[in-house]
């Protein structure tokens, strides 16, 4: 799918749609302080079960309760009281886009998400400021039991589903950030594989911030039954705004007995959104569940995705592409966790700092006692492009079972002059030669990728280096 | 079409060239020769604008103006192209995206990774058999694990592809064989003929005994000390640059390797 996401919003600033003034027209939108009365009139408004105002609740305990984390830099910037923290277009989501409000539909049509979806989606999920607007899925895939519904519906269509799983994979008692997220969830996709079904083409959510001052809370729940194979895709987008916005999403995989599933997220909110990704997976026996994330935009941005590899001969891979270009902290990294034996997991990631970047890689692998000949690796690699900007890894092994085989590799390597000169004697401009060269650091990772995903993060690549210049 | 007048050059504290006065003319190769460490390089590099190498005083003029003002991106599209005597590995980036990248912006395309049009594919194609490279080596990483002879061919290469003006060739023979020798000799006739300007540096005679280069000069510890036709090559193949101080060593050296 094409969805040039950075391209698409350009060509709407140009159109004249997006800036400061937003025209979306809102019929519910929360702001204020976060306590009890804000949380009960957000699961009213929801038309929510009792269960779930008391899981926000608890939440919002947990929320006070928790310290800041210490790795956390730069969130002190951030007035939650000041975000409104739920906004509603109006409408409830529809299956057709002529139903969406044309003022929401301008974005996503710029964004090419309905021609995708008829070309190549097998199921599309969006979601505007903190309501889906459109979730749509193919019909045959529906009438065999295939769920994917934005994540409040579900609450209320399939109310035992949505409690065996939300919340239980991530608790929100986690951290601070995961306890505020599930006080204030809003939106997101539900997404249920029955047993023994696979779906061949990808099932995408897109979550769009509409204006400055938003907080955005979705929750994404993926259940792949016995033996089922599941592709998701997520991407995140944000116009450009003088204000900030805050991310806080969550998503919650759970992999049944011998299922897959391949979750692919790319992050290119705009350069004012500070962004927390939530991402937790449970392995069963012989399931696998392979995380793809390409962390491209966001002012601070920090996502962790984690696999608990609890069945035996489970496994699970993460391949992170982070690039901090500008005066951005991008922290991400991976963690897994080996619980049973013959469990299997591989982090790859590759990151790039530029003009006053900061990445920082901080991966966690730690394989329990009795995870019996479980193998690890580690890799990760970093490009700095020049003086200004660095990158820091912090690898972690804690490995208390004697027969698992636990690797890391790490590399730091700079963008020397002579490669820069030869370059530009080729007639390409600095940020062109930088784009090239990062295009071939990542290359070996981006070959891999589903190749529509591959032209897509190559281009986003290309457009961030073109734009630089006198950023920093 | 390449003037350079009295110029000084310096890198970090030393000043390496001390008043390099040479032209290159349309049509025409010009030999730049001398012994190792006398500039040869230091010369290539600031008429391409790499940093570092600073102008202190005189001037370079390329088609009557002046390009010192110039970025190196900006000289190699005003018609300049260096073919390094050791390009630098480009780790990652494989020879046929780079050469898209770099024609597709020769061309004025915004979108660089756009594929060629067939007519620019048949001409990369034809210049890869004329540099004696294979197909396979589009899928090769630049610069990455070449021979010394695949390095001269992969720049030879592009200063085919990117049609310059001048043609700034750093030692384009070390590390061939006498076919590569020749093959190397007969694009630079080529050159000659198409009217480009051609500036060959060289510490060996041995390429020049298949071209005959229009203009040779010799440069010794950053000065101009020769001058002539290519009877001076001539006599460099002959005896060396024992006619310079100090020059036995590298007399030496071109004995052994020739």
């Amino acid at each position: 799918m094409n969805i040039n996401i950075r391209k698409g919003l350009e060509s709407a600033e140009e159109l004249g749609f997006l800036g400061e003034a937003h025209n979306v027209k809102y019929d519910i939108r929360l702001k204020g302080k976060i306590n009890e009365n804000l949380i009960k009139e957000l699961s009213k408004v929801r038309e929510e079960p009792e269960w779930m105002l008391e899981l926000r609740l608890n939440a919002l305990k947990w929320f006070r309760r928790l310290p800041t984390p210490k790795w956390v830099a730069g969130i002190d910037s951030i007035d939650l009281n000041e975000l409104a923290l739920y906004a509603r277009t109006g409408t409830k989501a529809v299956n057709e886009w002529s139903q969406v409000p044309e003022d929401v539909k301008k974005y996503y049509e710029m964004l090419k998400i309905p021609e995708q979806e008829a070309k190549v989606l097998a199921g599309v999920n969006a979601v505007y400021d903190s309501e889906s607007v459109y979730s749509n899925l193919k019909k045959e895939l529906a009438e065999k039991g295939v769920i994917m519904l934005p994540t409040d519906e579900a609450v209320r269509k399939y109310p035992n589903l949505a409690r065996k799983y939300f919340g239980r994979i991530f608790p929100p008692t986690d951290h601070k950030f995961a306890a505020l997220h599930t006080a204030l969830w809003s939106s997101g996709a539900f997404v249920y594989i029955p047993p023994n079904i696979k779906i061949a083409q990808p099932l995408e959510a897109l979550f769009l911030i509409g204006g400055p001052l938003e907080a955005q809370f979705e929750h994404t729940v993926i259940v792949a039954d016995e033996n089922s194979y599941v592709n998701f895709i997520e991407a995140c987008a944000a116009p450009i705004y003088r204000g900030y916005s805050f991310h806080d999403g969550m998503v919650e995989v759970y992999a049944h007995h011998g299922a897959t599933v391949k979750f692919t997220a790319i992050q290119n909110w705009s350069k004012n959104v500070i962004n927390f990704g939530n991402k937790r997976a449970i392995v069963e026996e012989g399931a696998r569940v392979d995380w793809m994330a390409g962390s491209l935009g966001s002012r601070i941005s920090y996502e962790y995705p984690m696999s608990i590899l609890k069945g035996p001969r489970s496994s699970s891979q993460a391949v992170l592409i982070t690039i901090a270009n500008g005066p951005y902290i991008k922290d991400g990294g991976a963690k897994m966790i080996h619980v049973a034996p013959d469990t299997r997991s591989r982090i790859i990631s590759r990151s790039v700092s530029a003009n006053r970047g900061l990445s920082v890689y901080r991966g966690l692998i730690k394989v329990l006692k009795g995870a019996k000949n479980s193998l690890a690796h580690a890799e990760c690699d970093s490009l700095i492009l020049d003086e200004k900007s660095k990158s820091f890894t912090y690898p972690h092994n804690q490995v208390d079972e004697p027969s698992a085989n636990v690797t890391h590799e790490a590399t730091a390597g700079k963008l020397s002059e002579d490669q820069l000169f030869y370059l530009m004697s080729r007639g390409l401009s600095e940020n062109e030669s930088k784009s090239l060269a990062v295009l071939g650091f990542l290359d070996d990772i981006i070959v891999k990728l589903p190749f529509e995903y591959a032209t897509v993060l190559r281009s986003v690549i290309q457009v961030e280096f073109k734009r630089i210049g006198g950023v920093g | 079409m390449l003037e350079v007048k009295d110029l000084r050059v310096r890198v970090k504290e030393t000043e390496i060239l001390r008043g390099v006065e040479l032209e290159v003319k349309a049509g025409e190769i010009h030999a730049l020769m001398g012994p190792n460490g006398s500039g040869k390089t230091t010369l290539a590099y600031t008429i391409m604008g790499r940093e570092g190498y600073v102008v202190t005083s005189g001037d370079i003029l390329f088609e009557g103006k002046s390009i010192l003002g110039l970025s190196t991106d900006e000289r190699s599209k005003s018609g300049i192209f260096l073919a390094l005597q050791e390009p630098p590995q480009i780790p990652g980036v494989r020879v046929s995206p780079f050469l898209v990248t770099v024609l597709n912006k020769r061309m004025g395309r915004t979108d660089l990774s756009k594929p060629l049009p067939p007519q620019i594919m048949k001409e990369v194609y034809e210049s890869l058999s004329k540099v004696g490279l294979s197909r396979e080596h589009l899928g090769r990483e630049v610069n990455l694990g070449f021979s010394g002879g695949e390095k001269k061919r992969s720049e030879l290469l592009q200063s085919l592809l990117l049609r310059p003006k001048l043609v700034i060739l750093d030692e384009p023979d070390s590390g061939l064989d006498a076919d590569g020798v020749k093959s190397v000799a007969k694009i630079i006739e080529a050159f000659r003929k198409e009217g480009k300007g051609v500036l060959l540096i060289t510490h060996y005679a041995r390429l020049l005994k298949h071209v005959k280069p229009d203009v040779v000069t010799v440069l010794y510890k950053g000065e101009i000390v020769a001058g002539g036709g290519s009877e001076l090559a001539d006599k460099i193949e002959n005896e060396g640059y024992k006619f310079l101080n100090g020059g036995s060593e590298d007399e030496h050296q071109y004995k052994e390797r020739s």
